[in-house]
């Protein structure tokens, strides 16, 4: 396999294809519909399914029901899709069919714009619909990772029945860059023995997220739980740069991460010794090594877009053992390197090391 | 347990439970004729032999338990969604019939889109649609389709067009989509109208066996409980009453459904 120049959007699409998605539903929404239209003639010519939908809340109940008959199914969307989604969301959890939607976030709240953000954060993480549970939420930093880490979400939604996000932004989703794209793959042909197919041979079933009898419903929270313990033991997936001298530690995920390793190089060059942490599930969170960073670090900065969502997840996991500031972003913004730099100085005056 | 178990043996078993249905006794209020409308779909997916090819999609509402009464595959869909979800298991499965079975509140308010957009797409699924005129599983509130001047928990003075609108004619409107292909209102009050409504839910899902396109079959059913009649009269009240907004007869039927032989 060789690199291409390729477009965000179109590589998740066409990285799921030879993933071996079997269905895609979804609904144009900028900054993602490349997507979408590239999957609309890719999936039929592979003879898989690919509808567009009447809408976001149509398209993921598309997806339930296809999930519900054991396939390999997805959808993507933004923001406002993202919303209209949220109730798929929860039946999906409550019901344990594996689901993977792709969120490129945009500006918001509202209609906001169609400019790159982070401020799903809290939305995927800690709350995507009524109910308690989670889903695996993945964060590439580029197309790359984007790529990979399609299958990768497909894997472990089948793995653990899950529902799992990979959050990109518009940024990454409009972006050009060289990568490479997994062979294609077969398509899986049977069906796991949890699936509706129809009753012939076997006993029937049925998927549901209805429990009237308070013992059984909170009995399937106990066991969602529990899944979700397991989850948080096997799949923390982070990446660090240069934290081993580290005096100060950056955090940043997704396009902002990867705008922190520039600042990073350029705070070292400056005298300053800085790592970086880049989550790469959101949820699951890299919380136990981020505390024992803490414990050797002077000073954490958390850069986002977005008013300080994820910061709340690193001040959980710091619990005040180090300063920690904050540089964020909105409206559709991106924080510029030098603009962090001058953060990361701002820190280290704070903190009283370093001469600039 | 199976009914053979319990007869006597000098006792001939002449009327039992179809294959499709469970021996299980529902929780529907004394009366109601979503009971009359499971069996009728149960003997027909017997007599079309295809018990093991079904999937079946759950509404919200007062049927939301029908898989318990059901002896095929099933999903429960969330309150309107229930033709979306059919969508996506259909596509992937096409060799598979695929029916929602759903109430007034769940196709006619909060499902409409979903509903009007399968019919359009002419989606290969059977939809069996209860227009009870009411809102039965949360208590008797105003449906879509409730009549005019109908007394209900949330129109305590009748419902009141210029409040509430008119009631919804879904099966005039679903009529008017390409991709149905057989569009009927059945009412279940009598013996000969149960037994044409049966007929017509056959039909439905023939037109599905055939790879023809949607079908739905509307059915002008009672809530005596919501209504606050006993059975018989509720039946009588549907006829009179029901009838009138919502007349029975066949809105849509293709010329290759028409050929279809029962
Ligand atoms: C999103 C959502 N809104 C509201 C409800 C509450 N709810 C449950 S059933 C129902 C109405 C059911 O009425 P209908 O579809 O006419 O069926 P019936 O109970 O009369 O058979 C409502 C509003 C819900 N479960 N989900
Ligand atoms: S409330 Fe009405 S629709 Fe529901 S089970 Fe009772 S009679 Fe039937």
């Amino acid at each position: 396999m060789t690199k291409e120049l390729l477009k965000g959007n179109v590589a998740f699409a066409e990285a799921a294809v030879r993933y071996g998605v079997q269905a895609y539903f979804g609904y144009p929404i900028t900054p993602q519909s490349e997507a979408l239209e590239h999957l609309s003639g890719r999936m039929i010519d592979e003879g898989r399914v690919f509808l567009q939908a009447e809408s976001e809340v149509a398209a993921i109940n598309m997806v339930y029901g296809a999930a519900c008959a054991g396939v390999r199914v997805m959808a993507s969307t933004s923001g406002p899709g993202f919303s209209l989604m949220a109730e798929g969301f929860s039946y999906i959890a409550g019901s344990e069919v594996p689901v993977v939607v792709v969120n490129m976030m945009r500006g918001g709240p509202g209609l906001g714009n169609i400019q790159p953000s982070q401020s799903d954060y809290f939305f995927m993480t800690k709350s995507a619909g009524h109910g308690d549970f989670h889903a695996i939420v993945l964060a590439p930093a580029n197309v790359q990772e984007l790529i990979d880490m399609m299958g990768l979400a497909f894997d472990l939604a089948e793995k653990y029945r899950t529902l799992v996000f990979v959050a990109g932004d518009g940024a990454l989703g409009q972006m050009m860059e060289s990568a490479e794209l997994p062979p294609m793959q077969p398509v899986r042909t049977e069906r796991p023995d949890w699936a509706v197919t129809g009753n012939a041979g076997r006993e029937s079933r049925v998927i549901t997220s209805l429990y009237l009898d308070p013992d059984q419903l909170e009995e399937l929270n106990l066991h969602l739980q529990r899944k979700l313990a397991v989850i948080k033991a096997n799949e923390i997936r982070w990446q660090e740069y240069q934290t081993d001298d580290a005096d100060l530690l950056l955090i940043a995920y997704g396009t902002v991460g990867r705008i922190c390793l520039s600042v990073m190089r350029e705070a070292r060059q400056q005298g300053l010794k800085v790592g970086l942490l880049r989550p790469q599930t959101l949820w699951p969170f890299a919380e136990a090594r981020i505390a024992e960073l803490a414990g050797r670090v002077r000073g954490i900065l958390v850069a986002e877009m977005s008013a300080g969502q994820m910061l709340e997840d690193v001040e959980r996991a710091v619990k005040g053992k180090v300063p920690i500031r904050f540089h964020g972003r909105m409206g559709g913004n991106m924080p510029m390197v030098d603009e962090i730099l001058a953060e990361v100085w701002k820190l280290a005056a704070e903190i009283g090391i370093g001469e600039q | 347990m199976t009914i053979q178990a319990v007869i006597p043996e000098d006792m001939e078993l002449v009327y039992s439970y179809p294959a499709s249905l469970t021996a299980r006794s529902t929780h529907y209020c004394p009366g109601c004729t979503h009971g009359i409308v499971h069996r009728l779909i149960a003997e027909v997916i017997d007599e079309l032999g295809i018990q093991g090819q079904t999937i079946g999609i759950a509404p919200v509402g007062c049927a939301v338990l029908i898989y318990d009464y059901f002896d095929v595959d099933f999903v429960e869909a969330s309150h309107g969604r229930a033709p979306a979800m059919a969508t996506g298991l259909k596509r992937v499965n096409p060799d598979k019939i695929v029916f929602t079975y759903q109430g007034d509140g769940d196709l006619a308010a909060i499902g409409t889109a979903e509903i009007i957009q399968a019919a359009n797409r002419g989606e290969s699924i059977t939809t069996i649609f209860i227009n009870n005129a009411i809102y039965g599983m949360t208590g008797g509130q105003m449906a879509p389709t409730t009549l005019e001047g109908m007394v209900t928990t949330s129109s305590p003075g009748g419902r009141d067009p210029n409040i509430a609108g008119h009631p919804v004619q879904m099966s005039e409107i679903l009529a008017t989509t390409a991709g149905a292909v057989y569009i009927t209102r059945e009412i279940v009050a009598d013996i000969a109208s149960i037994n044409k409504t049966k007929n017509a839910i056959k039909r439905a899902f023939m037109a599905q066996i055939a790879g023809l396109g949607f079908a739905c079959v509307e059915v002008l059913s009672t809530c005596p409980t919501n209504w606050n009649m006993d059975p018989w009269k509720a039946m009588e009240w549907a006829k009179e009453n029901m009838a009138k907004t919502f007349p029975l007869g066949t809105f849509k039927m293709a010329d290759a459904v028409k050929a279809l032989k029962a």
